[in-house]
């Protein structure tokens, strides 16, 4: 077993605004191991994007410590800074400068040569198809071409380890879909560890290989995505019936079988939350069928990790993100939730 | 894959100097890739030398040759006082836009972010003070050659300290760019008119006199004034340089803690 590539242990990061303390981060510990893909899932301001910033050195916790990439972030932030990318959430390129200009900046920057970076920035170009842009000024390019310059800025010098603060934030699906391509793509070439924060539930659901789901400073789960939805959620079973009677008498027969509470949205149906329902289902519909009740209807639906945060905080993603004082850098990132989830 | 990436990396342990260059050379680029937008910054600098410089001339009777002697070392002043002492709020919008933030977390020191960056100054300075010489020469303005180059170092000395000042403005006013542009406002009026760089202050209250003896600025005007026009053993000369070499000491201080507490 390797040394793990991040070790945190009680990051804690307070806020003092007009004499009124915030919490941001609470007592984060947890590792990371080489190669993993590690999401922290959460609504605006759960504390997402500032414990990035403390792990990639850009703020000093206020108590706690981490080690990333072998080094402790406190005391050789230089030696964290060389080994990590960084994508943030806002534009990386300065807006005067051109794209390719950038590159070649960013990777004087890390101590390559002129013609290693000319050679680097020109294969980042070339793979994340930036060829008809690379040429202009950065105010000039669009959301998508801007977002694909960022992550080529965090690739240059080819970092172990990769943080990228909501990286797909304000991308429409195509490029989501393209820009998730080349993060698979580093890690399977370079077996490349990508850390990243992220409000889309499917991204996270669909990407990442491990899960933390954050509220309101604290990691309250982490596992896979799979097993958080099966342990915390569970599938949605509905059955519609031709009559209210045989509702109530199904709803009996499969509280029985189940143990679990069984809900009546409209008169003639039933409905549970369920783990495994996909297996739960058809012997269900068998069970009803041998005691004499027709099932007109039935469905099964899998948890999204959405059900996974209300089970855990008793708030839809959606609920938590409003309302709540947004983290200075997550407050650009507010109009995208409901577009996320929609 | 791991070890090779881990070698090359280790190599980068934040040389100030080195980093510093690194940053010089990315802050020119936009300048070399767009030289136009150079001139585009003069149109302050060639509006009062083309609507000044003539009631200058008409109220004073001295000659066209005369007035521009006296008056266009102040002019190249001038640039740097609101060209340079702007030049923060570029920082300002990288601050807002995110590219800082990616510069933070790269391997640099953090004091070559702020010196790269101020010595980038020099270059519009020095290009915009030669195109401004050019176009006043014609009409008689008449340069001394070794004054006019120990002039420009001068201005280039004084162009770090302010850009270094302006900087470190906008690294204290973050995002609030009101912030910035009101002290910049209210600090940039009073200083030129107590340098004595449009109007001479011979006819100046006593408490402007006073006032203006204690500004650097004013300092750098005399000493610009009596390089371009040769007078080496002129005390200005000296006044100006201990003034523009305060200034950036002072500038440069301010900057680096400046952006030190950065994030």
């Amino acid at each position: 077993m390797s040394t793990p590539i991040i070790e945190a242990h009680g990051l804690t990061k307070r806020f003092t605004v007009k004499k009124k303390t915030t919490e941001a981060v609470v007592d984060l510990t947890f590792s990371v191991d080489s190669g993993e893909l590690v999401a922290f899932l959460g609504p605006n301001g759960a504390g997402k994007s500032t414990s990035l910033r403390m792990l990639t050195t850009l703020i000093p916790p206020t108590s706690g410590t981490a080690r990333v990439v072998g080094h402790d972030i406190l005391r050789e932030p230089g030696q964290v800074r060389a080994r990590i990318g960084y994508v943030g959430q806002l534009t990386s390129g300065s807006f005067a400068q051109r794209s390719r200009d950038e590159l070649v900046s960013q990777g004087a920057f890390y101590g390559m040569t002129r013609p290693a970076a000319q050679k680097r920035a020109d294969e980042l170009i070339e793979s994340l198809g930036m060829g008809g842009f690379s040429g202009q000024t950065v105010q000039r390019l669009s959301g998508g071409q801007k977002r694909r310059l960022d992550i080529a800025l965090g690739l240059m010098h080819a970092p172990t380890l990769l943080f990228l603060d909501e990286p797909s934030t304000g991308l429409d699906p195509q490029s989501r879909a393209n820009l998730w391509e080349h993060i698979l793509r580093l890690r399977a070439e370079h077996g490349t560890t990508v850390f990243l924060t992220t409000h889309y539930l499917e991204e996270a659901d669909k990407y990442a290989e491990r899960v933390m789901v954050m509220d309101r400073g604290r990691v309250i789960a982490d596992d896979t995505a799979a097993a958080l939805k099966a342990n915390l959620a569970g599938d949605l079973l509905t059955f519609g019936f031709a009559t209210a009677a045989e509702a109530q008498r199904a709803a009996g027969i499969i509280g029985q079988q189940t143990g679990r509470p069984v809900r009546h949205p409209e008169p003639t149906v039933a409905e549970l939350t369920a783990p495994a329902g996909d297996a739960l289902l058809p012997s269900l519909v068998r069970a009803l069928d041998a005691a004499g009740i027709s099932v007109a209807r039935a469905s099964g639906v899998p948890p999204t990790l959405d059900d996974v945060f209300l089970a855990l905080t008793g708030r839809t993603l959606r609920e938590a993100g409003e309302g709540e004082p947004a983290e200075v850098q997550e407050t650009q990132t507010e109009t995208q939730l409901s577009g996320a989830r929609s | 894959m791991t070890t090779h990436t881990e070698s090359r990396q280790a190599v980068v342990a934040g040389n100030a100097a080195i980093d510093t260059w690194h940053v010089l050379t990315r802050e020119l680029k936009p300048v070399v890739r767009d030289p136009f937008t150079l001139i585009f910054s003069l149109v302050q600098p060639l509006v009062f030398l083309g609507l000044f410089a003539p009631l200058l001339i008409g109220q004073s009777g001295a000659s066209t040759a005369d007035t521009l002697q006296w008056f266009v070392p102040g002019t190249l002043v001038m640039i740097v006082l609101f060209g340079t002492g702007a030049t923060g709020s570029n920082l300002q919008y990288e601050m807002m836009t995110g590219s800082h933030e990616r510069t933070l977390v790269a391997p640099l020191a953090r004091s070559s972010l702020l010196v790269g960056r101020a010595c980038k100054e020099i270059a519009p300075i020095i290009v915009q003070s030669l195109v401004i010489v050019a176009i006043a020469w014609p009409f008689g303005f008449a340069p001394h050659l070794a004054g006019m180059l120990v002039g420009l170092v001068l201005l280039a000395v004084f162009g770090v300290g302010l850009g270094s000042l302006s900087y470190a403005l906008a690294l204290a006013t973050k995002d609030r760019e009101w912030l910035f542009w009101g002290v910049q406002q209210t600090l940039i009026f009073p200083l030129l008119i107590l340098s004595g760089m449009l109007l001479p202050l011979d006819a100046a209250p006593g408490w402007m006199r006073a006032v203006a003896s204690v500004n650097p600025i004013n300092w750098v005007v005399q000493a610009e004034r009596a390089l371009f026009s040769g007078q080496f053993g002129n005390p200005a000369v000296l006044w100006g340089i201990v003034s523009a070499l305060a200034l950036a000491a002072l500038g440069l201080w301010v900057g680096i803690r400046g952006i030190r507490r950065s994030n």
